[in-house]
């Protein structure tokens, strides 16, 4: 093979895979078996661990990932049945069973081992290793925009591929025909010189006896038939007519209903409980204390408080119960915690600079800063946001005799497992999870502990128990999207050339490179102050760079008009040693007409933000009237390298956009007494029908390697937005949400 | 007891009064297609025609629409196999993303567009203002309004009522 090149790399992971999971199902001896009672129905034969041919000549992706929304089911498909030459109208799709086997492999190596060189002999040791490593860390995951660019790139393409390799060679002996003149074209082997034809299922009894090709041939972009192309979602059907069976519409045979509530301080409990009045009420069954959870894991741990549950023959009388519960909670240290102290804490933090940790430091910042013809500075911040996914968080649990099986939505569904067994006292093999279609994720279906909540309320009432969260719990238990202050420094010498950029801010999580500029600067030092508070944190859609993004892309704008100069020509200028994000960047004006000027009172902005691999510039149209503010158009451009479902990402692309002008209007968690004080959606809004812009998106197919989809269409909106009220009224917007400026032109 | 005619079919409850019409239809009647997402009229997921008239079921009591017709969207369709145009436009527009608001969305949209065969933008904004899509599609819902709105369409229920108002 010599040099682990990116083709080696897929290559290998496929001989790799078919240790375990991709030649699991075909090499002799191996674990077969154990996989195929998982996937395969009458009939069927199992060839590889993303794929499933049935007498039927029907093929089915086994997908890895869960849906959410984002169509990930349909994608991977494509980039399966292409490299297979399927006939699309014969391809299914399925999540794969949450069994450590389907541990998501390929992107547990692309994630750890991104770029690596080692030399050949060492390969199986290593994917040896990842395997076990794949499996320990739950690596079933669904987040940072992975599933086409991992799973898809290195799985389901590598699979297909495979597949058909060994399906053209199955043909051939059964014909005694070179391997060569057998096509592969529609789900069908084709040999021309002698007219016969016959459906892939024809040869898979013999393909399950190979061993799978080593480095199978992938297609190039000019020989795609399905990539590329728009094709109709396979779930929405279901979607419009009521039939999509999501975990809220589970029904398990003696079912029972329960609602609960957490301590409403985070890290607090509960006091006393006088239960009377709940009791009393028809139809409720029990009242239940849950112990505080816990659960750690490199993806996805938590500690959450103890909650209180009421149990019922339904939700209306579980919710009455709740109501009517008299609950004392426990005083804790955090009770008098607000928004305004934990502001003044990061201020406090980033002023004082103790133990300030460099994530960026290059060139002479002193120098610059001493010899800058001008130095500008700003404070910027966000606060903390919740998810709230359409379908509240639900989980229905039977626990019976040693073993549980649970019904939910999550985006990990090798952790909620484990999480359940863990709290339980069962072993996991012993926990079945059936992950269903999710009313939303955004981040927050990754954390399990609503999954522990209702497995405990089985186990304690001793029947199937439906927990459904209320709107309310939902939005005041949330693992939240940080609140951060960012301080920033810049020098501009005489010219008005940025010279030096100096930002600190309070609060890290993830990605280390989200607050990084893409900007060209002589010296630049970045960094961060740890600054902690007691509220629970988790990823919101595109994690750390929805406040980044929001602050860098704000800042830069500042120092353009610092520097007297338009804010999409400064930024061009300084990135000449960046083509592809120049590229999105000039498109993005262009399509926008950035050169046309707008009548009074409207206004432009633009922002650029590259996260998960993609580059995502936008322009954003506004007009504020009487200090009242209309989001008029979108102007989108995204190179995510090569777009397999153009209709998805575009679609990804305004979902992407929407909920991040929802955060940049309205979103605001606000801390009182230590507890959010926000509750449902009149007091914490999203964007509706009347306020939702035009979006016109454009995607370029630079080729280069793929990016997300899901998450980076979030970061650039607010920005481009507050921007664009900058440039029609002269207001700069450092604080979100927008609703608590005053707009005055 | 309490009466209610749901997708044409007459059903006789035994149920607590104040329950809101939401549970008596996913939990009694095991219509789940009709959601849950807020419990306070205003998502929108809930949404359910009364007579015709889009309402919202989670903070309807099932007594306020005793001997009343009720559609959901498991009765939207004209029949089995046929779609409602507003279905059919939500495919050919792949509006639904997580999909688990759209039950509700459609039927605002059935109620509007029963009632005002060719609406103007102003017109949807007043009738989907009470649905909200956390994944964003309201340009899709939008477009796919506009083109379903050039289909002959009616809604069964309200067919029924105005029959029966009109006849006495």
């Amino acid at each position: 093979m010599g040099k682990w090149t990116r083709r080696g790399f897929i290559s290998a992971g496929v001989i790799a895979g078919g240790g375990l999971i991709v030649g699991v199902a075909i090499r002799p001896g191996n674990r077969a078996s154990e996989l195929s009672k998982h996937v395969t129905g009458e009939g069927e034969t199992l060839l590889h661990t993303w794929v499933k041919l049935d007498s039927n000549n029907v093929v089915t992706a086994i997908v890895p990932h869960s849906e959410m929304g984002q169509g990930v089911g349909t994608a991977l498909a494509q980039m399966l049945a292409d490299e297979l030459d399927a006939d699309w109208s014969l391809v299914k799709f399925e999540e794969a069973p949450a069994i450590s086997e389907f541990a998501n492999y390929p992107m547990g190596k692309a994630m750890l081992l991104a770029g690596v060189d080692m030399p050949d002999f060492v390969v199986p040791t290593v994917d040896g290793v990842l395997i076990r490593t794949a499996q320990a860390l739950d690596l079933q995951i669904t987040g940072g925009s992975l599933s086409v660019r991992t799973t898809g790139a290195y799985g389901m393409r590598v699979a297909g591929a495979a597949v058909k390799e060994m399906l053209r060679i199955a043909a051939a002996q059964a014909w005694q025909v070179p391997v060569g003149q057998v096509v592969a074209r529609d789900s069908q082997m084709i040999h021309e010189a002698t007219g016969r034809s016959e459906p892939y299922s024809s040869f898979t009894a013999a393909a399950a006896e190979m061993t799978p090709p080593a480095s199978p041939t992938l297609k190039t972009p000019d020989e795609f038939k399905i990539m590329g192309q728009h094709v109709q979602r396979h779930d929405l059907p279901s979607k419009v007519d009521g039939t999509a069976t999501f975990a809220l519409d589970v029904r398990v045979p003696n079912m029972l209903y329960a609602t609960v509530k957490r301590a409403p301080t985070f890290g607090g409990g509960v006091d006393n409980i006088d239960d009377t009045l709940t009791r009393a009420i028809k139809g409720v069954v029990d009242v239940v204390r849950l112990p505080p959870a816990e659960f750690s894991a490199l993806v996805g741990g938590f500690s959450s408080a103890e909650s209180v549950a009421v149990v019922a023959e339904g939700y209306w009388q579980a919710k009455k119960g709740m109501d009517a519960l008299n609950i004392q909670w426990r005083a804790t240290e955090n009770d008098a915690v607000s928004s305004d102290t934990i502001f003044a804490q990061f201020d406090r933090d980033i002023s004082a600079a103790v133990d300030r940790q460099p994530d960026v430091s290059e060139g002479d910042l002193a120098a610059s800063m001493a010899n800058a013809a001008q130095v500008i500075e700003a404070d910027y911040r966000v606060p903390f946001l919740a998810h709230t996914c359409m379908e509240p968080l639900n989980a229905t649990a039977v626990v019976k005799d040693g073993f549980c099986e649970i019904w939910l939505g999550c985006q990990s569904p090798l952790s909620f497992r484990q999480a359940v067994a863990d709290s339980l006292g069962f072993e996991v093999e012993n926990v079945t999870l059936n992950n269903c279609f999710m009313g939303g994720g955004f981040g927050r279906k990754s954390r399990a502990d609503y999954a522990i909540q209702a497995a405990q309320l089985a186990a304690k009432v001793g029947r199937p128990v439906q927990l459904i969260w209320s709107r309310e719990e939902d939005v005041q238990q949330d693992f939240y999207r940080p609140a951060v202050q960012s301080r920033f420094r810049a020098a501009l010498d005489e010219a008005g050339n940025l010279t030096a950029w100096e930002n600190t801010y309070a609060g890290k999580m993830e990605p280390i490179e989200a607050p990084l500029i893409a900007y060209a600067v002589a010296a630049k030092e970045i960094g961060h102050v740890a600054s902690p508070t007691h509220v629970p944190l988790g990823a919101w859609r595109s994690v750390d760079h929805s406040q980044h993004g929001f602050f860098t892309e704000s800042f830069i704008d500042e120092v353009a008009v610092a520097a007297g100069q338009d804010p999409y020509e400064y930024r061009a200028t300084r990135l000449k040693h960046l083509p592809r994000q120049l590229a999105v960047l000039r498109k993005a004006a262009t399509e926008a007409q950035w050169d046309v000027p707008l009548a009074p009172g409207r206004g432009r902005g633009i922002a650029l933000q590259e996260c998960f691999g993609s580059i995502v510039a936008e322009v954003v149209e506004v007009t504020v009237k009487d200090g009242n503010l209309s989001v008029d158009r979108v102007v989108a451009v995204i190179d995510a390298g090569y777009a397999i479902s153009p209709d998805g990402m575009k679609a990804q692309i305004e979902s992407g956009i929407i909920y991040g002008l929802s955060a940049a209007l309205y979103g605001e968690i606000t801390i009182k007494d230590g507890a959010v004080a926000e509750s449902n959606f009149h007091d914490y809004p999203s964007v509706r029908m009347s306020k939702a812009p035009v979006i016109e998106t454009h995607i370029i197919n630079s080729g280069e390697t793929m990016g997300g989809a899901g998450e980076p269409g979030t970061p650039p909106i607010a920005p481009a937005l507050a921007n664009a009220i900058f440039n029609a009224t002269g207001n700069r917007i450092r604080q979100l949400p927008i609703k608590n400026s005053t707009l005055n032109v | 007891m309490i009466v209610i005619t749901v997708n044409g079919t007459e059903q006789k409850l035994q149920v607590d009064p104040s329950t809101p019409l939401l549970w008596v239809l996913r939990e009694q009647l095991a219509l789940t297609g009709t959601k849950f997402g807020c419990g306070m009229a205003q998502c929108g997921a809930c949404t359910v025609h009364v007579n015709g008239t889009a309402i919202r079921s989670c903070v309807t009591p099932v007594s306020a629409v005793s001997g009343q017709k009720i559609t959901t969207i498991e009765g939207l369709a004209p029949s089995n196999n046929e779609l409602h145009p507003l279905q059919q436009a939500w495919i050919e527009e792949q509006v639904p993303q997580c999909g688990y608001c759209q039950s509700g969305q459609l039927m605002s949209a059935a109620a509007l567009l029963a009632k005002n065969p060719s609406p103007s933008d102003a017109d949807i904004d007043d009738a989907m203002a009470g649905n909200i899509c956390r994944c964003g599609m309201y340009s899709r819902i939008r477009k796919a309004i506009k083109s379903a709105a050039g289909v002959q369409q009616f809604d069964p229920a309200l067919v029924d009522f105005v029959q029966e108002v009109t006849n006495g």
